[in-house]
């Protein structure tokens, strides 16, 4: 506890730049992701394609991935910016695939009344389908968030700061408690941000809550129940 | 493209393929690690998520512990246990344990849940012994997601055992390590390129395994997504579509 006090200035400011490397990541893999996750859906050769590439790019160790993207990138192994790729990289596919799941569970009678009453493909998307994934886009979201945050801490021994600095730094100098403290540091740092998308959740889609309280009540809640 | 010529042209130099530290070694010792760890880990959580994917009891604790475990930063966890037991390997593994876990507990439970209850009452009501139906009925049913939960920790374990050598000498981590404190771009990116083949092969032959592993009875009536459900439980909107005869 005592380094901790007498280290609280520099937990904050790699707790900031922390945030400053996996906030933009995560966002960008989101608003990525969605647009391909509907195209994976709608198609099924791009289904497949589109999956399969997600299920490689994730089968691929953190560690390499940051060594090896400078070749395609151009940019230094030590640049932040390369770490943001990475962290995008690895969102895109955690969300592309929940994106496609989500997209495939709406109601297809759901889908041809809003064709009927006149949507366009444009305008089905945004006000009909777009709002009946988003429990399922932010669940999504929210492994990505847990997950970014505490990836981000690996860009530590390649040389780009971060809450993993005190990983390094504390194995490096035998200090037991700064390693302690940067991993307390990142959960909070991921619970804050995950509580910081249930909250956004619940503004967006007010209809949520009322609906989770009354499936509980009255019929079973179906969950898990998409396989034939 | 001359970084990628570096990094090929280090795999393929000759000097870097024999004595220690040499590049068949480091391979061994990576997929050694991975085996041993898969195999402690296996033996904790496959035995745990099927109790619990049978009886349905302890879900949150499932939940709850795969959830929790992915925000733990896994470098942290490597550096603290390398500083309570030192250099060696107990550090690398004991880590790699912990971190497996979650995803074998996930895809055990969610393998043992998926399985069709009334497929479970009609093996009850046939007379079949709760041991029977968990051994002869549910495990070969959820066979394929139960090797996609080991699919994704045998991933999980490759990626995080190159990172160990950050704290123990051993695997394909130690040339990225080297070249990055030598400023050996070549050296960095031939190890990286060696640990990408490694992760993509072993997908492969998990991929493999998993369709390899579906009952034929069940091969012959219908296809699925085989890979193992997110242990989040999703929530699905709406009602699913029924159509035609299936269900």
């Amino acid at each position: 506890m005592t380094w901790l006090w007498s280290n609280l200035d520099l937990v904050g400011e790699l707790s900031l730049v922390h945030l400053a490397l996996s906030v933009p990541a995560i966002i960008l893999s989101f608003v990525i992701s969605v647009p391909i996750g509907w195209l994976a859906h709608r198609y099924r050769w791009s289904r497949g394609v589109l999956l399969t590439l997600c299920g490689l790019l994730y089968a691929i160790p953190s560690l390499a991935l940051l060594i090896a993207l400078p070749v395609f990138t151009g940019l230094s192994v030590r640049s932040p910016v390369n770490l943001v790729v990475a962290l995008t990289l690895y969102g895109i596919a955690v969300i592309v695939r929940t994106a496609a799941d989500a997209f495939d569970a709406i109601d297809r009678d759901v889908r041809q009344s809003a064709t009927a009453v006149g949507y366009s493909a444009f305008g089905r998307f945004r006000a009909a389908e777009l709002p009946l994934a988003g429990p399922v886009l932010l669940s999504g979201l929210r492994v990505v968030i847990v997950s970014t945050v505490s990836l981000a801490t690996i860009g530590a021994v390649i040389g780009v700061p971060s809450l993993g600095s005190l990983f390094t730094d504390g194995f490096q100098r035998g200090i037991q408690a700064e390693i302690a403290t940067g991993i307390v540091a990142t959960i909070l740092l991921a619970l804050l941000l995950d509580l910081l998308a249930v909250l956004a959740g619940r503004l967006l889609m007010p209809w949520t809550r009322a609906g989770a309280a009354r499936r509980s009540s009255s019929q079973a809640p179906v969950v898990e129940e998409v396989l034939p | 493209m001359n970084l990628v010529a570096d990094g090929i042209a280090w795999i393929l130099d000759p000097a870097n393929w024999q004595g220690a530290g040499s590049i068949p070694e480091r391979i061994g010792q990576h997929l050694l690690l991975s085996l041993v760890v898969l195999l402690i880990a296996s033996a904790i959580a496959l035995p745990a998520g099927a109790v619990i994917g049978h009886t349905g009891r302890g879900k949150q604790f499932v939940v709850m512990v795969s959830g929790g475990l992915r925000a733990l930063p896994t470098l942290g966890v490597l550096t603290l246990f390398g500083l309570w037991l030192g250099i060696g390997l107990a550090a690398p593994v004991i880590s790699l344990v912990i971190l497996a876990v979650p995803p074998l507990l996930a895809g055990a439970y969610a393998g043992f849940e998926a399985v069709d209850r009334r497929t479970i009452d009609a093996a009850r009501a046939m007379g079949m012994r709760e041991r029977e139906i968990v051994g002869g009925v549910e495990l070969p049913l959820g066979l394929p997601i139960i090797v996609g939960g080991v699919r994704s920790a045998a991933l999980q374990i490759i990626a995080t055992a190159t990172l160990a050598a950050y704290v123990a000498d051993v695997g394909l981590g130690r040339p990225i390590f080297q070249g990055l404190k030598t400023r050996d771009y070549g050296e960095m990116l031939g190890g990286s390129i060696l640990v990408i083949l490694l992760a993509l092969l072993v997908d492969g032959a998990f991929a493999l395994a998993q369709r390899l592993v579906v009952p034929a009875g069940v091969r012959a009536t219908r296809t699925r997504e085989l890979r193992s459900r997110p242990p989040r439980p999703r929530t699905v909107v709406g009602r699913p579509i029924h159509e035609g005869n299936r269900q």
